[in-house]
């Protein structure tokens, strides 16, 4: 009863807020007719009118105070108050642009950040895939390292003999040459088992998607299954393309379906064009394995636990099915453990760097919004001092402090609400630049990070704790403030000599600021170094054109012979001065093939006898010469060595040294390779990077393409002209020998891309980092330095009078903000130099020991502290005391 | 928020609503005067403080009130109980009755009654 009455109380309340004025009006009148009718009965009972009213008005009693009761009654007083308090809060604002302006893009900045990086983490982390039932998803990892590679006999057997999950898929990534009509194009897919679709629970957008039961043996299931994405950027859309036949590899493929859109295969980095079943493997990738049991080829399998089963018991499950294969197999299988681990991120291997990148971020965002909070805390608390007057002012007539507590929390949630709101409109921005960011020019990857209800709840979340956060410094003051001693007083309470947890603070944050500013001048260092530095190769004035003749239906002796009518026609091209072929571009092509190699004595070719282990690549006669490797002795290839010639090889210094102790001493000297196969070292080169950046030195070979066939061909051709034109000159040629032949070109420079994302995604983030990390301590250092000019203007003042030098009256004012300048950049540099350890693992030569380094930082930060206290310097210099001496 | 009537609140809504059932539909300063002739000089002073009273009943929906002609031939606010109103006063009534039949008895008691 009592509920539904104050239920009723609450919503009319609400309305009458909206109402107010209607209602004050009737108060009005019913208190005049309530005074009238009293006012009558006293003059019927013998009072003058004027004696009657008077008492009638006394008999009524406090019309104010009743009136306020009223209206408490009426409304929700906290509606009308809000109304007001926002209106004062607007106008205070207002007044001080600046301290608005700055407040609202730190604000911007902090909370954009987080935005962003929360945003990043819900695609990354959160929410990868947009599969039903995500949560159970699992993939199936090796116990013994992070990896997932099976071979299709091993996935077999974990599927047709675990009971732990509802069924399990396998897939691996693939390209292709794909013609549909126009011209050829090479496409990512996944070859994906028969089931893939139904053990992840997809619906198709569009047709049908291909099951289980399409797949009869090798090559059998010719159906393709397109990405939403890749099916609107090349069909347009077009709903007709279900049941039309395309050629993939030449082969003849029939489009089955769509996928449904935010379904882009189930790795988050890796965007495939299309499914094709795994059963077809040989018309793909040009080899059939599904037999071999040795052959990993599978990436990746995954699927679903059963409801009720655990992760331990499954791995348990798993387990006990690979110690089967080890004992059913042990030529193949051994060492068959296995683990679980979420399938977007390939596992852990990219999930746990992932994940502690992510981490470290998110820590450090949040770091950068509580530093935010912190310097508007004071820069708010610096205000409310300079407002204590009119604080008292308020309080001595009455208001209660709760009420001016309220007024200075509105104030603050108001800039809050501004800066989250900037804040999350820029992140928005940047998220749609990532979005569309596509990383690598060869891989499809790409990272759709589009803002769901959980972005807008934290960015809201954040805004609002915020709000109250820094809203909250000024409350101790407000709450002591004593009006009377204020007023006859005005009293200007010196800061003291002792250390605050404000000037703590600080430091910290002028510490956070310079390690970024630091970390990312390393970065932005090691990132130009890397790209001066020496490669075992130039990248710089050479195009590189590459494409994959087993696409094209090369197979066998034609592959050769088709690579040197390629090598030929593309030097025969106007100002081409030299063209080499090798089948795997060094840092281009993300992995290189390596083997163990064996010394010439070696009969035992077992992994442990090895001499070392040495990455190989086939290159043509001319390649040394046009990648400008340098040849340190011996000879290069000719044409002479063929598959009919001597096998022969040439290695880099590196190889020498390991497996010949030196180069001199490899000269005309023989190893063997894991099959046995002699080969005689006819020439070495100099070392090379050829598989990421920050690799150590390793052992490298190559052999003559004629002898180490593969339809894998980089052209790297090398010329003065204008890239451009010599792209489309390369194109036109390679048309005119094969025209279904897909090429891939592009300036070798560019092709580095790849091996200089983590570089430059920790430049950038860094250098982002950075200029946030510069913006807050610009605020804190300002709101310190402005703080104590105005807390001291009195005491500069007489100062001045005195007969104080401008460089005395600056010291005694912005002494201490610079001294705290001091001890943060020097502490934060320190840092620095000790965090430079990390970063080297992710950017080539990462040293800090480097005079431009500590140079750059020194620079920035002292930059940074003049901007800082310009304004209040400026204000400080501009004290006139006989002015200030007059006021009070 | 300070209570500023003398009287207690939920006294004075009572008071307001037995009022309201003898009487039936009154203006603010009739229901003031009835208060007044009954309680003696209870509601003598402060009689203002009767309107947020009044307001507080209306929102609570146990009295209605419109516009009507004062005697004075002003237009004045008449309050009226409404049915919700009537089961409410029945109920807080027996409460009152309760209350004060178990305090009469406390304060009559003597010690040896309790020995």
């Amino acid at each position: 009863m009592k509920s539904v009455h104050s239920m009723k109380r609450f919503f009319t309340r609400m309305f009458n807020s909206a109402t107010t004025r209607a209602h004050d009006d009737r108060l009005k009148e019913e208190i005049e007719v309530h005074i009238a009718l009293q006012t009558a009965e006293n003059i019927r009972s013998g009072l003058s009118p004027v004696e009657a009213r008077r008492q009638a008005i006394l008999k009524f009693g406090g019309r104010e105070a009743m009136k306020e009761d009223y209206r408490a009654e009426r409304g929700l007083l906290f509606f009308d108050n809000f109304a007001r308090d926002l209106r004062l809060a607007v106008r205070m604002l207002r007044k001080s642009p600046g301290f608005t302006a700055v407040a609202v893009v730190t604000l911007a900045m902090a909370i954009g950040a987080n935005a962003v990086v929360f945003g990043v983490l819900n695609a990354l982390i959160l929410h990868p895939l947009h599969v039903p039932q995500a949560e159970s998803l699992y993939g199936i990892q090796h116990g013994n390292d992070e990896s997932s590679y099976q071979s299709y006999p091993d996935y077999l057997d974990l599927r047709d003999r675990n009971r732990s999950f509802d069924d399990i898929a396998a897939y691996d990534a693939a390209q292709v040459g794909l013609d549909a009509g126009e011209d050829p194009s090479r496409v990512w897919i996944f070859l994906a088992s028969g089931n893939y679709f139904d053990v992840l629970r997809l619906q198709p957008f569009l047709g049908r998607f291909f099951h289980a039961s399409d797949e009869h043996g090798p090559n059998s299931a010719p159906y393709i299954v397109l990405s939403y994405s890749y099916w609107h950027a090349h069909f347009q859309d077009d709903r007709g393309v279900v049941g039309r036949v395309v050629q993939v590899n030449k082969y003849p493929y029939t489009i089955l379906g769509v996928a449904p859109p935010g379904f882009n295969g189930t790795l988050v980095f890796f965007n495939p064009g299309f499914f094709v079943p795994l059963v077809d493997q040989e018309q793909v990738e040009g080899v059939n394995d599904l037999n071999s049991r040795g052959k990993r080829f599978i990436f990746m399998t995954l699927g679903h636990l059963k409801p009720g089963v655990t992760k331990a018991q499954a791995i348990a499950d798993l387990n006990s099915i690979g110690s089967y294969l080890e004992k059913t197999y042990p030529k193949d299988d051994d060492q068959r453990t296995f683990t679980l681990a979420r399938p977007s991120l390939y596992g852990d291997y990219l999930g746990k760097p992932v994940r502690a990148f992510m981490t470290g971020l998110t820590l450090l965002s949040a770091l950068i919004l509580l530093a935010a909070c912190a310097n508007l805390g004071s820069l708010f608390g610096a205000r409310a001092a300079d407002r204590s007057r009119e604080v008292a002012l308020r309080l001595a007539l009455g208001a209660s402090r709760a009420r001016i507590l309220r007024q200075l929390f509105t104030e603050a949630l108001l800039l809050s609400l501004m800066g989250g709101t900037l804040g999350l409109w820029g992140g928005f921005v940047l998220m749609g630049g990532l979005s569309a960011w596509q990383p690598f020019s060869r891989w499809p990857a790409q990272l759709p990070v589009n803002p769901d209800a959980n972005v807008y709840g934290v960015a809201l979340f954040l805004t609002l704790a915020s709000g109250f956060l820094f809203g909250a410094f000024p409350v101790r003051q407000v709450l002591r403030t004593n009006p009377y001693e204020i007023i006859k007083a005005s009293s200007r309470g010196m800061t003291g000599g002792r250390v605050t947890f404000r000037d703590l603070a600080l430091i910290v944050q002028i510490a956070i600021c310079a390690l970024l500013v630091t970390s990312s001048i390393v970065a932005v260092r090691g990132l130009l170094r890397s790209l001066h530095s020496d490669l075992g190769f130039d990248s710089r004035n050479a195009i590189l054109a590459d494409t994959d003749l087993s696409m094209a239906g090369y197979s066998g002796t034609r592959v050769p012979q088709m690579q040197k009518r390629m090598i030929e026609a593309v030097t025969a091209i106007p100002g081409v001065e030299s063209v080499g072929l090798i089948d795997s571009a060094p840092l281009v092509s993300g992995s290189v093939m390596g083997s163990p190699v064996f010394a010439d004595a070696t009969t035992d070719f077992r992994p442990s006898n090895a001499a070392a282990d040495s990455v190989f690549f086939g290159v043509s006669p001319d390649y040394f010469h046009a990648a400008r490797t340098a040849l340190l002795a011996g000879r290069a290839f000719s044409w002479q060595d063929d598959e009919n010639a001597p096998r022969v090889a040439v290695i880099n210094q590196e190889f020498a040294r390991r497996v010949f102790e030196s180069p001199a001493k490899a000269m005309g000297k023989y190893f063997k390779r894991p099959d046995g196969t002699r080969l005689q070292v006819v020439g070495i080169v100099e070392n090379g990077k050829y598989a990421s950046l920050t690799e150590d030195p390793r052992p490298a070979m190559f052999l003559p393409f004629l002898q180490s066939p593969s339809g894998q061909t980089y052209l790297a051709v090398r010329s003065g002209r204008d890239a451009a034109q010599l792209s489309a000159a390369i194109r036109a040629t390679m048309r005119n020998l094969d025209a279904s032949l897909p090429v891939y070109m592009g300036p070798w420079n560019k092709e580095l891309d790849t091996t200089l994302f983590g570089s430059r995604i920790a430049a950038i983030t860094l250098g982002v980092m950075g200029v946030i990390g510069a913006m807050l301590s610009i605020t804190g250092i300002f709101g310190m330095a402005a703080y104590s000019v105005s807390k001291r203007l009195r005491e500069l003042g007489i100062r001045m009078a005195l007969g104080a030098q401008r460089k005395e009256v600056l010291q005694a004012a912005l002494g201490r903000a610079l001294k705290l300048l001091g001890i943060g950049s020097a502490a934060g540099l320190l840092l620095g130099i000790l965090a430079s350890r990390v970063l080297s693992a992710i950017v080539y030569q990462a040293t800090p020991r480097d005079p431009i380094v500590l140079a750059g930082v020194v620079v920035a930060m002292l930059l940074l502290g003049l901007v800082a206290t310009w304004i209040p310097a400026r204000r400080a210099l501009a004290i006139d005391p006989a002015i200030l001496m007059r006021e009070d | 928020m300070k209570e500023k009537t003398d009287v207690p609140q939920g006294t004075l809504a009572l008071m307001v609503l037995k009022t309201l059932d003898v009487l039936g539909s009154l203006h603010g300063y009739g229901i003031a005067r009835r208060i007044e002739q009954i309680s003696g000089d209870l509601l003598a002073v402060n009689q203002g403080t009767l309107y947020p009273v009044l307001l507080k009943l209306e929102q609570e929906g146990v009295i209605a009130s419109e516009w009507g002609a004062s005697e004075n031939n002003r237009r004045a606010r008449f309050y009226r109980l409404t049915r919700e109103g009537r089961k409410q006063l029945q109920i807080e009534t027996q409460d009152w009755q309760k209350t004060a039949a178990l305090i009469g008895r406390f304060f009559a008691a003597k010690a040896e009654d309790l020995s």
